[in-house]
């Protein structure tokens, strides 16, 4: 089953990153406050990539989820400063929903082409909120422009018994913490990683990631789920069979916007605890990068999302921990070298062997990374992922399609 | 449920899932057919992957008291003079298509197989006169099995059928729903003669059902095959209502067109000794690694002469054309006037004077949003008269695109007329203009004449007709099989990517070919 | 010949060409003023204020200077744009462009213009280069070619960052500015007052009318020949219009896109070139930023042609030059962001409206034709 050949290579990955702790020092790799730190990072990416997938399931490109988390983010730091974090985070889905309704009108009725309108719609949305800011700033109300005051963090939690939670006001013992602390090798690090992402973790963490398992039940398993499916794969087909292909597209964007604007309110609430500018960064379009890393499916865009959550996260915490992670890149350089020759494709190998020789030399002849560079290991991640993960995507057929009713020819 | 007793009643669109078996007894069955040896008992769930082809040569009989019938009797009893046993007694044996009649609340629905060859189907109803039960029994003969796998795979993909099993499914998905109009819009289309029987046969059951049928096709002879009235419509309105039996088809389509339809058919021998075209072993593997897209495919083709490639589609045609003009990788060799060609790119083919008539106009020939004078450039962007160098000659384009437009009577303002404006006739006459335009030694006509209305079509035959006399070579595929026996000089059957047949056009029927394109033959 | 033109000149046509900017525009002008409504201030007041400013000639000056980085960039993307793809990326191969001229152009010294061809060809490679990238990734991956290029963006600035403080800069002192060494004389490219003197315009306290304005206007007559005239043109425009239909006519849809995305990356390298080569001499921690999103809506209300794209560069210029003035009346300048925004939408939903309409109307007239 593909749970269990994932499940294999999760634990591979587990001891190489221990194996390279170990050798390098960056005990980073594999801390706990990595492992929390990946999880709260890929939350915005998943929601954008959840977004994603409905509004491409539904057939409509939405490049624009950058700007709707943007659109998001604002609304979080605007409402959730004055009204807390709750408030925050549903004016986010609500102003991403906003922006969203332009998308779908732009594409939906008017039957502009996706991807001008998506860009379109971040640009407007980048100036928007900035504009908006200028203007809270000119009243008073938000200490400078391009900030806005700071909002109360919403409580954690963890599991029980494992990682420490408390219910009720009982705290659980943190069997998970314990073993981490033993410093023993693989065991400790799994376990480490294991606390990370299931302790002190934000209630809104927990709901976004649920939403995952939701989204597939909802488009996988119900009624509303195959139609607006169907509006994506055979629009014509559909409609011939009583399907509002609009209505269920308008749906899908919407639908989109709301989840887009629920993670840049959570960048804004959860991660940070303020807006400031510039805080979304790009996260919309590695959501996207995730569903297409996932093919349009919710397990993978949850790995994928785990991926550039881990890549986001270790850029925060510690420069010394990206300069280990070069050695990841040696090790998985040499395991494709090692499949490619296997499969009898030599050049590739011969290739793959040579870039692994190129980052060893790298490692050890720079010490530090650059603290500019460091900063870009998201973006490197996402380009590297989607250049090395060239499997046979299979997007929902009529995507990106303007769709028009009445064109049965 | 009364889905699920719809889906039965649809003889050969039910699916039936044989879903583990369980040996049962069941004394009701054993009470009633004490002489069976082996018994089987299938459980059905509601997802299927047998179809029940329950068509004629059914029996079925008369219930013991407590018992009743029914599921098959003919249409014009109703249920309650079945009910009050008002037919006739005894064995019948039922000819033509029968049908179900719509039950309500059905429940307990068993399929018991006694023997390999007699199938009992049972269910109970319950309506206001009480609870019954009933019983129908199938006799299975040489000529009429009524067990018919339709789809061995109950979790393929509806893109991987082929297109009368998808039609079938159309049909199912329809009724599922509880639809009591149906419109079947040229649904011959794509189906060989065999499957357009089966269907004219399906359609006579959803009639006798009591399901109103419209029916729209330009092939007149299966419209008064299985039409009771007739509605000419010419240009968006009505132009005559007749009742089939009263009309012939030579006057439905003078009524049609105003005149008599065109014949494709072409006269003597034109074939001359140069060969234009020499294909030898060339095959499109699959990337998957299952057989390939097409396989050794070999033969010549001489100046003026016509090869007519049949086959039902999906079976490698459209690669076929794919790897003439180069836009798919092959193994195997082409040759053009004796020199090899396989070297040579998609643009270099079209500039060495072979022409494409593509399968599908709007996708593969046309910019839709642009002009008629830009359409003319496309595919010629390298030659004059369009270009001088490789700077555009708007003026020298726009005569060319008039001079076409006149000589095709495509009819339309101007060459600066949008694509998107013409009609899918006129769109196609200015596509074979436009190859024309430029004199090719070899055109591949994909389905030249498809979703054209009849003047166009019979314009297109001529320019086909009049360049083979002057020595174009053709490769014709054309689903219409009229078209390719009349327009052909031979025809080569393709069958699973490899050509199956040679056939003589003047000796063969579409009866034939028909056979012959799904390998029953 | 006088029935096409009279065609082609009918008033419907006029009609239609005019209606979508038209639209776009008085939309546009609702929404700023229901903006500026919002921050208790006049309208009126706001747009008047605005276009005495912006047509000062100063302003004026100021305004042809800040569109033409947005036109060149614009046209950039055009090219892309019209092949059906999407460059975005345009903000980071524009940066690297004049990163990297500013930093060899001040290595060595040529006669003056071969000096300015030296660095335009040094930003129109690493432009060119950076786009190459995704363009690699597209056609040999098949790569979202809008996905990568912006994470190509967000690469540059990092990069551009990274070797400005370590690499490239040389420190002043007394300033926490960083800079690459200053161009030598015979790199930088005059303005254009000696030319506008003698048209009777006079000198302004902000500096004159970049010498690039020409090279701006000689690239927008370049792209129109090229796209509407040549072959190539001809194969590029195919390839958006109908990639499948591009490629059964010859086509090489591969090939195609690489050049695309490269010349687009090429062209973007000088686009940062305006400011640098006329006015700061050198590439600093102040350039400009956001040219490329900016040109990324000029592009899309100019409709990716040469003309169109240089009235909506203008547009562009004038109302982020002429906002300044609104601080003077208390209102925040970054409503011309708003205004931007708003065309940019109302604009690109007004074309395709008008582009169906004009559909129909063809279609009716066709069967009035064919039915006689």
């Amino acid at each position: 089953m593909k749970a269990m050949k994932l499940l294999r290579y999760a634990v591979m990955l587990v001891f190489v990153l221990a194996s390279i702790r170990v050798i390098t020092g960056a005990s980073d790799l594999t801390s706990t406050g990595t492992a929390s730190a990946a999880l709260l990072l890929s939350v915005p990416i998943v929601l954008a990539a959840l977004g994603g997938l409905f509004s491409e399931r539904s057939g409509v490109v939405n490049i624009g989820l950058e700007g709707m988390m943007i659109m998001g983010a604002w609304a979080g730091g605007y409402i959730g400063s004055q009204h807390g974090p709750w408030a925050g985070l549903l004016a986010a889905m609500i102003f991403g929903s906003v922006g969203a309704l332009v998308h779908a009108i732009a594409t939906v009725t008017f039957g502009v082409d996706h991807v001008v309108s998506g860009v379109a719609i971040n640009i407007i949305a980048a100036g928007l909120v900035r504009y908006l800011s200028t203007l809270m700033y000119k009243s008073g109300a938000w200490p400078g422009p391009s900030q806005s005051p700071g909002i109360e963090t919403i409580p954690v939690n963890g599991l029980p018994i494992l990682s420490g939670g408390s219910f009720f006001g009982w705290k659980s013992p943190d069997l998970l913490g314990s073993i981490a602390n033993l410093n023993w090798f693989f065991v400790s690090d799994l376990a480490s990683i294991l606390r990370g992402l299931t302790g002190d973790v934000s209630y809104v963490t927990m709901v976004a990631i649920a939403f995952v398992p939701l989204a597939y039940f909802i488009l996988w398993r119900t009624a509303f789920g195959l139609r607006l499916r169907s509006a994506g794969e055979a629009p014509v087909a559909a409609e011939s069979l009583g399907v509002n292909v609009y209505a269920m597209k308008y749906a899908g964007v919407l639908i989109s916007g709301g989840l887009a604007g629920l993670g840049g309110g959570f960048l804004a609430i959860v991660a940070a605890s303020n807006y400031q500018e510039n805080q979304v960064a790009g996260r919309g379009y590695i959501g996207l990068a995730a569903l297409l890393f996932g093919n349009y499916r919710p397990g993978g865009l949850l790995a994928g999302a785990g991926l550039f959550g881990f890549a986001d996260a270790l850029q925060l915490r510690d420069s010394a921990a990206i300069h280990a992670l070069l050695l990841l890149i040696v090790v998985i350089l040499a395991f494709v070298a090692f499949r490619k020759f296997k499969s009898g494709k030599q050049i590739g190998a011969v290739i793959a062997l040579a870039a692994a020789g190129f980052t060893l030399w790298f490692y050890f002849a720079v010490d530090e990374l650059p603290g500019q560079l460091v900063t870009m290991t998201p973006y490197i991640a996402t380009i590297l992922v989607m250049a090395l993960a060239s499997q046979r995507l299979r997007m929902p057929a009529a995507d990106g399609i303007p769709y028009r009713r009445g064109g049965l020819r | 449920m009364k889905k699920l007793v719809l889906i039965l009643s649809i003889f050969f669109f039910g699916f039936a899932s044989l879903f583990g078996q369980v040996e049962v007894e069941d004394s009701k069955v054993s009470s009633i057919y004490p002489n069976v040896d082996e018994r089987k008992i299938i459980e059905t769930k509601w997802r299927y992957t047998y179809a029940l082809h329950l068509e004629s040569n059914t029996i079925f009989h008369k219930a013991e008291k407590g018992y009743e019938y029914f599921l098959y009797f003919k249409y014009n009893y109703t249920y309650d003079q079945f009910l009050n046993g008002e037919f006739d007694k005894g064995v019948w044996s039922l000819n033509g298509s029968d049908l179900f009649y719509s039950f309500k609340h059905i429940k307990n629905f068993v399929i018991a197989q006694i023997t390999k060859n007699v199938l009992v189907l049972e269910f109970e109803q319950t309506n206001s006169k009480g609870t019954f039960q009933y019983h129908f029994v199938r006799v299975d003969t040489k000529d009429a099995p009524f067990v018919k796998p339709v789809n061995e795979l109950p979790d393929v993909l509806v893109e991987e059928l082929g297109v009368g099993q998808r039609q079938r499914v159309e049909i199912l998905k329809v009724l599922f729903r509880g639809a009591n109009i149906l419109i079947f819009d040229e649904p011959t289309a794509v189906l060989v003669p065999q499957e357009v029987d089966d269907l004219f046969q399906a359609l006579e059951g959803l009639r006798a059902q009591g399901m109103a049928v419209i029916f729209i096709s330009h092939k007149l002879d299966e419209v008064l095959r299985v039409a009771d009235e007739v509605t000419v419509v010419r240009q968006g309105s009505t132009v005559a209502e007749v009742k089939s039996k009263d009309v012939t088809a030579r006057q439905l389509a003078e009524l049609m067109v105003g005149s008599e339809l065109p014949q494709p058919s072409t006269q003597g021998h034109t074939r001359r000794d140069e060969i234009t075209l020499a294909l030898k072993d060339v095959s499109i593997p699959t990337a998957t690694g299952s057989r390939d897209l097409i396989s050794n495919i070999t033969f010549n083709l001489h100046a003026g002469e016509v090869v007519g490639i049949a086959g039902v589609e999906g079976n490698g045609q459209a690669e076929l054309v794919e790897a003439i003009m180069g836009l798919r990788d092959y193994t195997g060799s082409i040759e053009f006037h004796g020199d090899s060609i396989d070297a040579l790119s998609v643009a270099d083919r079209h500039d060495l004077g072979i022409g494409l008539i593509p399968e599908d106009r709007q996708r593969q020939a046309l910019m839709m949003t642009s002009p008629l004078w830009e359409n003319r450039i496309l595919g010629h962007q390298r030659s004059k008269p369009v270009m001088r160098g490789f700077v555009i000659d708007k003026k020298a384009t726009f005569e060319s695109t008039r001079t076409i437009m006149q000589e095709f009577d495509v009819r339309a303002p101007g060459p600066d007329t949008l694509a998107a404006a013409l009609s899918g006739g006129n769109q196609q006459k200015f596509i074979v203009g436009r190859e024309m335009s430029k004199a090719p030694a070899l055109l591949v006509a994909s389905h030249p004449t498809r979703g054209v209305d009849v003047g166009a079509q019979g314009a297109i035959w001529d320019v086909l007709r009049k360049a083979r006399e002057k020595g174009m070579a053709i490769v014709l595929i054309s689903a219409d099989l009229e078209e390719l026996i009349g327009m052909s000089d031979r025809l080569l059957v393709m069958l699973r990517g490899t050509i199956t047949a040679e056939l003589d056009p003047a000796k063969t029927t579409p009866e034939q070919l028909g056979s012959a394109m799904t390998g029953a033959a | 010949m006088s029935n096409a033109l009279t065609r082609k000149l009918s008033p419907s046509k006029i009609g239609l060409a005019v209606a979508a900017p038209l639209a776009a525009a008085v939309f546009s002008i609702l929404i700023s003023s229901l903006a500026v409504i919002a921050s208790k201030k006049s309208p009126i007041e706001a747009f008047k204020t605005m276009w005495d400013y912006g047509t000062e000639s100063g302003s004026l000056m100021e305004i042809v200077n800040t569109a033409t980085p947005y036109y060149i960039a614009a046209i950039a993307i055009a090219v892309t744009f019209r092949a059906g793809l999407f460059n975005i990326g345009v903000e980071g191969q524009l940066r690297l462009g004049a990163l990297f001229s500013c930093y060899i152009g001040a290595m060595f010294v040529l006669p003056p213009v071969l000096h300015v061809a030296a660095v335009f060809i040094v930003a129109m490679t690493f432009g060119g280069l950076w786009a190459a990238i995704a363009a690699y990734l597209k056609v040999k991956r098949g790569v979202n070619e809008v996905i990568s290029t912006i994470m190509l963006n967000a690469l540059a600035g990092g990069l551009s960052a990274y070797l400005l403080s370590k690499h490239f800069a040389v420190i002043e002192e007394g300033s926490n500015n960083l800079a690459t060494k200053e161009l030598p004389a015979s790199a930088q490219v005059p303005d254009l007052m000696p030319l506008l003197r003698k048209v009777g315009i006079e000198d302004q306290p902000g500096g004159g009318v970049y010498g690039m304005f020409f090279v701006a206007v000689a690239l927008g007559l370049i792209f129109w020949f090229v796209v509407n005239r040549t072959r190539f043109g001809f194969e590029l425009r195919a390839s958006g219009l109908n990639p499948i239909a591009a490629r059964v006519s010859g086509v090489n849809s591969k090939k195609m896109t690489f050049l695309a995305l490269v010349i687009s990356g090429a062209i973007a390298g000088l686009a940062g070139l305006p400011e640098v080569l006329g006015q700061t001499y050198s590439y600093n921690l102040g350039f400009r930023a956001g040219i490329g999103f900016s040109a990324i809506a000029v592009a899309l209300l100019g409709r990716n042609s040469a003309g169109g794209m240089a009235v909506s560069a203008l547009l562009f210029g004038f109302l982020e030059v002429s906002s300044r003035s609104l601080e003077l009346i208390d209102i925040a300048p970054e409503t011309y962001v708003i205004m931007q925004g708003s065309i940019l939408l109302s604009a690109v939903i007004a074309y395709e409206v008008v582009r169906r309409f004009k559909l129909t109307l063809q279609s009716k007239e066709l069967a009035k034709v064919v039915a006689a």
